[in-house]
This record gives structure tokens, sequence and C-alpha cells, in this order.
């Protein structure tokens, strides 16, 4: 079909052929991506041949001390006239020698078997008689076994980097040339090597305090960490169990953790996707209002709106958790009196499913939201050519007629990246939840505290925090990792095909 | 026709006008109840806690008077947790901003061979849910002594800051590369530019990172939550105002809670609706791309 058939359908006829199109072209787009990462692992391989190759080709044509630097790192470089850096390169080694003999090495052993380690002292008196005292107990054992092996990579990669430089000062020598001495050297982390500069402190930053807790977490989820005898002294492998765990459903009907995960999930999506489309939809039609011409006041308006997103967040939240409290006094039963309730009206009720308690969340979060989505959107909408909507009205558009047909494909079509962050961000939206409603109205078919508006992102709280069942909880955040990055995947290359499709003008 | 047009425009208005009154009631109805009831006092002994239910919405006149706020300053943790989060705010905003924009400058201008791999090493750590390794942190900072510690809290907060660097790299990404170019072929090194061209153009960006990293550690709860544990001392103030909320002591601590909430509002509000215009421009550089 070509592209002028296309825009001749109706908007039904066009999803139609997006539908079909989109099965049509499933087998092609599946063999492009394994063929792509037959391709990418084809690469890395041949990748990493040709740098065997160059390792041991440097090692046969080096001269002694090119060869010596195999073992020695650094020596090459001193030899060929660069003092500093060889000796740093040999201090480097010999740090990392002393590390793993003294620690590192028994870390790792450690990680292998993750048991406490005791250490036997003889308690004085008659017969043979031992207190034990802990050593290492099994999240020590975990950490320090990540931390050496950690380093070890880290090391690693030291070590061929000054195998390169090694081959790469013989190679100049031979040439003729002389190698770089230190001071012209760090002169080029300042230009050619910037990215060095500006880099590896904030690389060690995000090792230690991000990178390091989160492989930390992850090996947490295959371990019986609060799970049966696991405990925070002393726990081991338990490979896959904590999944197992999560999908578990319980023989006698009773709650169940493969249920109330299910579940949570589920009530997880339809919130992400009724706090993102509600904030953005309503969000923009408010905008939309503001900036009409003719209306007055704007800057006022917008500042109301936004002194809401000024005052932090966890204060309205709280404030809005006291405010809307089930018994008569709070304000949203004084005002509902007003209104004409007979008896003060429980939002966390736990009847008809805690609709009102998920309806209620919903309705706080656009309080929260729709200020964002004001902000945001505002130069944005500025930005749609105004003839669009004069065209729009002399045809005889409505207001919501050119909202549908013109605004929200436009703005759909601008903030796509944005709409997506904000979906994955309310997957997470921890502080909503956790300080509004806490997860309630609690209910029996759900276990370990759960409630009908918890997250999964509060329910991986309510599992680490308050029931100290850190391995089940890191397997749920691991499930999260993976529907989150499944949905940023999945959308970001659906909108990639659209915008090759057609280009919104 | 004309005649109807215009009382059609005039409808359209006024329709508009009072959807946005009462929008904007709903929405500033909140902060009004707080600063209100902030000031609410035990009409009888204005020492005492007023009993946390009202029955009214608004408090009567004879009930205002600032002993709720001469106490916090004097008789609670408050002004204690204030400096705390006001030290680790300062403290955790220029480590943060730094390496915010350092790691922003090389992703956006330099290319090297780690470019791409470590970008998408980046995407993927951002993808886990963030307070997943804030109980690892927790024993990281123990075995280097630093647990319960504001330092530790600080190296929490900007430790990871390096991997928010995607509204600068925006931002920077939108600087003509010929400015670049031209500082080269004037004898400038990548240094100079960064620090003498870059920088200085990128006004927006840099408020706009300096102040998010700053308000940060004002608004979070739960990093704190999970580091502090009990030791109420080194507490934050989000974290102090969350400890009044507990359901057992609520009757003497919602005073301190609601006008402690002011407190720390009015210093964040004032940031925000100053640094409102870099918001807008930092955000729609670097998240929105038409």
């Amino acid at each position: 079909m070509k592209y002028i058939d296309y825009m001749q359908l109706n908007p039904f006829q066009r999803f139609g052929f997006k539908f079909v199109e989109f099965f049509r072209l499933l087998p092609k787009r599946i063999k492009d991506f394994f063929c792509f990462i037959g391709r990418s692992i084809k690469n890395f391989f041949v990748g990493i041949g040709r740098f065997i190759a160059d390792y041991f080709m440097g090692f046969i044509h080096g001269d002694i001390f090119t060869k010596l630097s195999y073992i020695f790192m650094g020596v090459g470089n001193i030899a060929k006239g660069q003092v500093v850096k060889g000796i740093a390169f040999f201090i480097l080694e010999a740090l990392y020698i002393v590390f793993m003999v003294f620690f590192g090495g028994g870390a790792i052993v450690n990680l292998i078997g993750l048991v406490a380690v005791y250490n036997q002292i003889p308690i004085a008196g008659p017969g043979n008689r031992f207190n034990d005292v802990l050593i290492f107990n099994s999240t020590q054992n975990l950490l320090f076994g990540i931390l050496a092996v950690m380093a070890t990579i880290a090391f690693i990669a030291i070590y061929f980097v000054s195998i390169k430089s090694a081959l790469n000062c013989e190679r100049i020598k031979r040439n003729g040339g002389k190698p770089m001495n230190f001071k012209q050297e760090s002169m080029e982390l300042l230009n050619s090597r910037f990215h060095t500069t500006l880099l590896t402190l904030p690389i060690i930053l995000i090792s230690v305090f991000v990178l390091l807790p989160l492989i930390f977490m992850i090996a947490m989820a295959f371990t019986n960490f609060g799970m049966g005898a696991g405990t925070i002294e002393s726990f081991k492998w338990v490979g896959l169990r904590n999944f197992e765990n999560i999908f578990s459903i319980s023989s006698d009907g009773g709650a169940s953790m493969g249920e109330t995960f299910l579940k949570v999930a589920g009530w997880t999506l339809v919130w992400a996707v009724f706090a993102t489309f509600s904030n953005y939809i309503l969000g923009m039609v408010v905008a939309l209002m503001i900036n009409k011409k003719g209306i007055k006041l704007k800057k006022l308006w917008r500042t109301l709106f936004v002194m809401t997103i000024a005052v932090p967040q966890f204060v309205t939240l709280l404030l809005m958790s006291q405010m809307l409290k089930p018994d008569s006094e709070s304000a949203f039963n004084i005002i509902a009196s007003w209104l004409g309730a007979a008896e003060p009206i429980n939002l966390w009720s736990s009847a008809n499913d805690g609709l009102l308690a998920r309806i209620t969340v919903i309705v706080v979060n656009c309080w929260v939201g729709i200020p964002y989505t004001i902000l945001m959107t505002s130069g944005i909408l500025m930005n749609i050519p105004e003839d669009l909507y004069e065209s729009a009205r002399i045809d005889g558009a409505g207001p919501v007629k050119s909202f549908v047909k013109i605004t929200l494909p436009y703005m759909l079509f601008v903030t796509t990246p944005y709409l997506i962050t904000t979906f994955i961000g309310n997957v997470n939206n921890f502080n909503v939840i956790f300080l509004l409603s806490q997860g309630n109205p609690k209910v029996n078919e759900y276990k370990y505290g759960a409630g009908k508006t918890d997250l999964m992102i509060t329910l991986l709280y309510k599992l680490s925090i308050d029931q100290n069942k850190y391995g089940l909880g890191a397997a749920i955040g691991i499930l999260v990792f993976i529907i989150c990055a499944t949905l940023s995947l999945v959308t970001f290359n659906m909108t990639k095909s659209a915008k090759n499709e057609e280009e919104f003008s | 026709m004309i005649k109807s047009y215009k009382l059609r425009r005039f409808f359209a208005n006024t329709f508009i006008y009072i959807t946005l009154a009462v929008m904007g009631l709903i929405w500033i109805f909140p902060l009004v109840w707080l600063v209100l009831h902030s000031f609410r006092i035990n009409a009888a002994d204005p020492s005492i806690a007023p009993s946390v239910l009202v029955p009214r919405l608004f408090p009567a006149f004879n009930e205002y008077g600032i002993d709720n706020y001469v106490l916090l300053f004097t008789e609670t943790n408050f002004p204690r947790w204030f400096l705390n989060t006001l030290f680790v705010a300062t403290c955790s905003c220029i480590i943060s901003t730094l390496s915010v924009l350092m790691v922003a400058y090389a992703f956006s201008r330099l290319r090297f061979k780690a470019r791409k791999p470590f970008i998408n090493v980046g995407m993927i750590m951002g993808m886990f849910p963030g307070f997943m390794t804030t109980i690892a942190l927790y024993h990281i900072l123990g075995i280097m002594q630093l647990e319960q510690s504001l330092v530790g809290l600080i190296l929490c907060y900007s430790g990871g800051a390096g991997l928010g660097y995607l509204v600068a790299k925006g931002f920077f990404d939108t600087i003509p590369r010929a400015l670049d170019e031209a500082a080269t072929i004037d004898g400038a090194n990548r240094n100079q530019i960064f620090w003498k061209i870059i920088l200085p153009m990128s006004k927006p960006i840099v408020v706009y990172t300096v102040l998010t990293s700053f308000i940060g550690p004002w608004c979070d709860f739960i990093l704190v939550n999970i580091i502090m544990r009990d030791n109420e001392a080194n507490f934050t103030v989000a974290r102090g105002l969350y400890s009044w909320t507990d359901q057992q002591k609520i009757n003497d601590n919602y005073r301190f809670f609601l006008s402690g909430s002011v407190v720390v509002a009015i210093p964040i509000t004032a940031l925000f609706l100053y640094m409102q215009k870099y918001y807008v421009e930092g955000v729609t550089a670097g998240g929105v791309k038409g």
C-alpha cells in the first residue's frame, strides 16, 4: 500500500491496517532480532579472538622487557622511559596481590559457600570447651565476596591496559620515536583523554554506591535470607527457590504468595495506566484552558497550580492521608457532610474489592501530578501552530474535536519519551501509595500484610523491611526490573517504527 | 452572527474561569488548611497540645497562636534535623552537581570507545527500582564505619548522582559543536572548552542540577528511614516529620508535624518558584524531543 492510500483510510481502517501489518512483519522482525543478536555475538567473539591474538603476538615479538611486563606490570614502560607510569602499574599489581592474599581470596572462597565463619576461642577451665565468635556473617561474606570479584575485574582491565601500553611503547621505540613522558601524558588527560579525567570519580562512586548494592541485592534473590532457616547472620544459596515461591499457590485455598503477587502486579499496571493518562490528559486540558486567548490572570492560575509542586511531596501526601481519614472529624468527612452525606465515608474500606480506595489514590495522584503536566506541556502546547486550530474551527470542529484531533496527536508525537518515563515512574511510584494509603485496605486474601492499593514496589518494601524477607523482596525487585525494561524496550521500538511511518507535520 | 460568536466566546470564557477557579480552590485548599491548622493551639492552655480531632474545617478564631512554632524550635529535635538536612543537602548538592555535569559533558561531547557500553549499562542500572539498593547500602556503610552517620547519608545521595546525567546531556547536545571546533582551532584543550565555553553557556542546566540535587534530601525519607534506623539525632526533616505522624503519639506531635511542614515547605517553595523557568527549560531540553 502506498502512503497516499494509507492517508485516505479512516482511523479504524488505519488501525486495522497497522494491526495486520504488525503481524505480517512480526516473523521478519523476530528474524532480524535474532540475526542482530547472532551478529553481535559473532562480532564479540571475533573481537576477543583478535584481542587474544594481539596479546600473544605481542608477547612473542616483544623484547625481554615487554615479555617481563606480562608478569610484572609496568616493567616495559620503565625500560622505555615512562618511569612514573611504569612504577604506578607495578604498585597497583603489588597492591592487588597483597589484597588477594590477605583478604580477597578468602572473601571469594566465602562467597561460594556463604556460610558464616566462626572463630573458636577456647574457654578457660576444665574440658575442651570453645566459644564461637562470629567473624564474618553471611551478609558480610556476600558483600566482601562481590567486592573482591569487582576488584578482580577492575584489576584485569588495568592489566590489559598496562600490556597495551607496554606494546605501544615498544612500537613507538621501534619506529624510532620517543614515548611520551609523564608530563606530556598528564596533559593528554586534559585533552584527548579528557573523558578519563571526567568519568573516573563518578564511575568509582557509582560502582560503590549503585552497582555494588545492586549486585548484592540481585544475589540476595538467590539466597534463603528471610526464608526458613535463613537469617541475616547465616543464609545460603538456594537457586531459584524465591522465584518459585513468588508464584506458588497454596494448596489449601488460603492466602498465597502467588495470588498476592499476581493481583498486586495486575493492580500496578492498572494504576500505572490510569495514573499516567489521567494526569497527562487532564493536565493538558487545564494547560490549554490557562493558555487560551482572552483568559486573564494567566500567571496567577499557573502559580496556583505550581505552588503545589513546590511544597515537598511527602508533606502534601501525609497531609492528604490525615485529611482523608475515615473518622467523622477528618476534613474530607466534614465536607462530605456539608454535601449531604449522612454518615462518615470510609475511603479505605475493603468493600467492593477496595474500589473506593483505589479510586482515591488515583484521584489524589491527579492532584499531585496535574501541575507537573501543566508545567511540562505549557511550552510545547504554545508551539502548536495556531492556524491548525483556526482551520479546524472554520471546518466546524468544536473544542473537544480539535483537542482529540489536533492537540492530542501532536502532543503524543512530541512527548512520547516523557510519557514512557512517567509510566515507568508510576509503576515505581512508592511515595503516593506508601504515604497516602500504606497499601490499605488490607484483606485476608493477600499475604504478608499486603493490601488492595499496594504496588509491587510497596510490596517489595513490606516484604523486606516489615517482614524481613529480603530474598523474596529482592526477587520481586528483579521482576519489576524485567517488566520495566520490557515495557520501555517495546514502547521505544514502537515509537521508532511509528516515526519512520509518518512524520507529524 | 458576530453577536452570537461573541456571546459564545463569553460563555466559553466564563465556563473556563469557573472551572479554573474551582480547580484552583481544590488545589490550594490543602495548603491553606495546612497553614491555618499549623497555628491552631489549645485555646484554654497553649502549652498543651490541642486535640487532633477538630469538628470543623478551620480552627475557631480564639484558637490561633504562634505557640506551636515557638515550641517547635525550643522543645523538639526539629532545629537539629533542620541543620542536619541543610548540611546533607549542601554537601550532596556539590558532589552531585559536579558528577552530573562531568558525566553529561563526557557523554555528550567526547567520543571514546567505552561510551556506548557505559551509556547502556547506566540505562540498565536505572531501570531497577531505586530503593532496592538502599538495604545493601546500610551494610556497605557499615563496612566503611559510616553507618547511621550524616557523611554516609551524603555519600548515598550523591554516589549515584552521575547516573542522572540524561537531562544535562540533552542540554549539552543542543549547544552547537562549531563552538568547540572554533575553540580547538584557537588552541584550547577540552578541559578549557568545558570550563570556559560550555559551562558559562549552560546556566539553566547548572541551576536546574544544583537546585534539584539540593531539594532532593529535603523531600526524601525512605533512604533516611533505612540508613538511620532509629538514630533520631541524625534524622533529616522529612524523616523527622514522618516520625511525628506515628499513630501512637500523634496527639502530642500532630501540631509539630503541621508547623514543621510549613517551616520546611517555605524555603523549598521559594527555591522552586525561583527555578521554575530553569526546571521547564532543563526537562524539556533533555526529556522531550521534537
